[in-house]
């Protein structure tokens, strides 16, 4: 073995990259992906926009009050939180493609740290929910129908974006516990449910008592109530945050779990 | 089979140069199946080692280890010093894997771009994609790439980190043979630099051509390891067949000349460089009768070596 040449690398050079590997030219490139996937974008923002103008700008909503507001404003808040959780769930479950082609696997051959990853997933995510909100409410705007103060577009707004974290944290679950092939169908089919029981379509007490019990208990119906309650004012109800609190836990925790069976398999 | 690993494992004089590779007494399972059994393998800087076994000897589980994907179910295992993670934080080492690992939906300046902006130190993404040959379709979507503009992609995005050590899992698995030739000349002329390269192949030509060393891997053990020349002196020899009974291996291996030899009921089979040695000793020493000599390929070695079959039967298709 006298032909191998003595080679002393320079270790002490080599840095570790700083904040696990995030960056934003990573995170401009995983936005610019995601506005690829076409449909992706048009069920995110076109179908929470269309549904608006189809059931939302009913000529007796403009009248009626619903708290500070009127009730177009709360159909509103409603389909912007429908579409704001449709596309973070989307962002979230994009780790199911990115498994499937190798792409985690090829990643975790770089300095990028899981918790970086996951950031970088999130804020896109968050980005496309932006967007979906906006739609949602600019349809508002441009069709005069939605009423109430400026404040409140801004508070409501805002508490739906930030309130669609929770359903990044369930696209990144469905994502690590999913194939990809059918993860994106399968979820435009749960979330449709879910705002059905979450009364983002129609009031939870329109139900039987029956369903109406079981609906509490379902990731959609404390924070739809919670997004409206700037609007109709009528205070926090302490079931609503516990309901949010709790599916946060359960999904992240679910996603953490799924995320490290991942990681032990491959 | 009795060959000797001539681990090429002790450089007293060097303790002060990490070693690129170091595993020790390796085990890596999956419920019953040992896909790695006790694997002891020192790789120095600077070298280029091969290692070589049919599907499901081991490699990628061996490499998997390297790399920090996978956890060992025992033994150690370190890369220049450290544990493969911080090492690959550090661009230490970066791979190139068979398939898959690129997304579809990025255009490959992306690709190289998305990469590179994960390391601390990288190269220049447009020295990069020029010096692997993709300038030209730097702007078209992964998805749209041949199987052999996606392999150098992948070598290009290996090489961003400027790695001391550059892991190929079969990296010509699916190219044609004017592919594979390509691709070794760019690994050949890029290892010339000083990278240690460490490349899992089940091509014998491909270990023969291009490595240093050849570590060849059987059911997760090493069988061999040593030069490509020592591998191919194992090879060179012929194999003495004869029907002994009772034959005994101390007694076997105690023929001059002998460096293998099998027991197979009344019939024992002895690999020898010097068969002449061995049939002189086996009909005047012993009641050996109905003796054969038989000339062995160097593919016939591969196969006695990592097959589960001896020569002349060998089905495993390894090759």
């Amino acid at each position: 073995m006298s032909t191998v040449p003595t080679i002393a690398p320079d270790l002490s050079a080599r840095r570790v990259p700083p904040l696990g590997g995030f960056n934003f030219t990573a995170l401009k490139l995983e936005i610019r992906r995601m506005t690829r996937n076409r449909r992706t974008v048009i069920i995110a923002i076109v179908v929470p926009v269309l549904f608006f103008l189809l059931f939302g700008v009913n000529k007796a909503y403009d009248s009626q009050s619903a708290g500070h507001g009127n009730v177009a404003a709360f159909v509103m808040i409603s389909l912007a939180l429908y579409g704001a959780v449709l596309a973070t769930t989307f962002g979230g479950a994009m780790v199911s493609i990115e498994r499937a082609q190798g792409w985690s696997r090829q990643l975790r051959l770089t300095p990028l740290s899981p918790v970086a990853y996951i950031g970088m997933k999130i804020m896109t995510a968050l980005v496309l929910g932006a967007c979906s909100v906006a739609a949602v409410y600019i349809a508002g705007i441009v069709t005069h129908k939605a009423s109430m103060s400026v404040g409140l577009w801004i508070a409501t707004g805002f508490s739906v974006w930030i309130g669609s974290l929770l359903f990044a944290a369930f696209g990144l679950f469905l994502g690590y516990l999913l194939p990809a092939e059918n993860v994106m169908q399968l979820i435009g089919l749960i979330l449709a449910l879910l705002s059905f029981a979450g009364g983002l379509f129609i009031p939870v007490s329109q139900y039987a008592p029956v369903v109406q019990d079981i609906a509490k208990w379902t990731p959609l119906y404390g924070l739809n109530q919670l997004v409206h309650t700037p609007l109709l004012g009528n205070g926090v109800d302490w079931t609503w945050v516990v309901n949010v609190l709790a599916w946060l836990i359960i999904f992240s925790w679910g996603a953490a779990w799924r995320m490290r069976g991942d990681t032990a398999r491959v | 089979m009795t060959i000797a690993s001539q681990a090429p494992g002790t450089w007293p004089a060097r303790s002060a140069v990490p070693l690129a590779v170091d595993l020790t007494a390796l085990h890596k399972n999956f419920g019953q199946v040992h896909a790695v059994d006790g694997v002891d393998l020192k790789i120095a800087s600077g070298e280029i080692v091969a290692i070589l076994g049919p599907n499901g000897a081991g490699k990628t589980s061996t490499i998997d280890v390297v790399l920090g994907l996978s956890q060992p179910s025992s033994g150690t295992v370190s890369v220049y010093g450290m544990h493969p993670r911080q090492a690959i934080s550090r661009g230490l080492v970066s791979a190139v894997m068979q398939t898959g690992g690129l997304l579809k939906d990025l255009t490959v300046r992306e690709t190289v771009e998305y990469t590179a902006s994960l390391f601390a130190h990288s190269q220049a993404v447009g020295e990069v994609l020029s010096s692997a040959g993709i300038t030209e379709i730097a702007d078209r979507r992964v998805g749209k790439c041949s199987g052999g503009e996606q392999q150098r992609l992948r070598f290009a995005l290996a090489l961003l980190c400027d790695p001391e050590l550059l892991v190929l899992d079969e990296p010509t698995s699916g190219m044609d043979v004017e592919g594979r030739r390509s691709f070794w000349s760019a690994i050949r002329k890029d290892a010339e630099q000083g990278r240690t390269v460490l490349f899992a192949t089940h091509y014998l030509e491909e270990a023969d051509a291009y490595a240093d060393r050849i570590v060849l891997l059987r059911h997760g053990q090493i069988v061999a390891d040593g030069t490509a020349a020592e591998i191919k002196s194992m090879a060179a020899g012929r194999t003495v067949r004869a029907t002994l009974p009772g034959a005994s291996e101390g007694l076997l291996t105690g023929i001059p000349g002998a460096d293998s030899v099998e027991i197979r009921g009344e019939t024992v089979l002895v690999h020898s460089n010097d068969s002449d040695a061995v049939a002189r000793f086996l009909l005047t020493q012993t009641a050996a009768k109905d003796l054969e000599i038989t000339a062995q390929g160097i593919e016939d070695a591969f196969l006695a070596l990592t097959g589960d079959t001896a020569p002349g039967t060998a089905t495993t298709g390894a090759i």
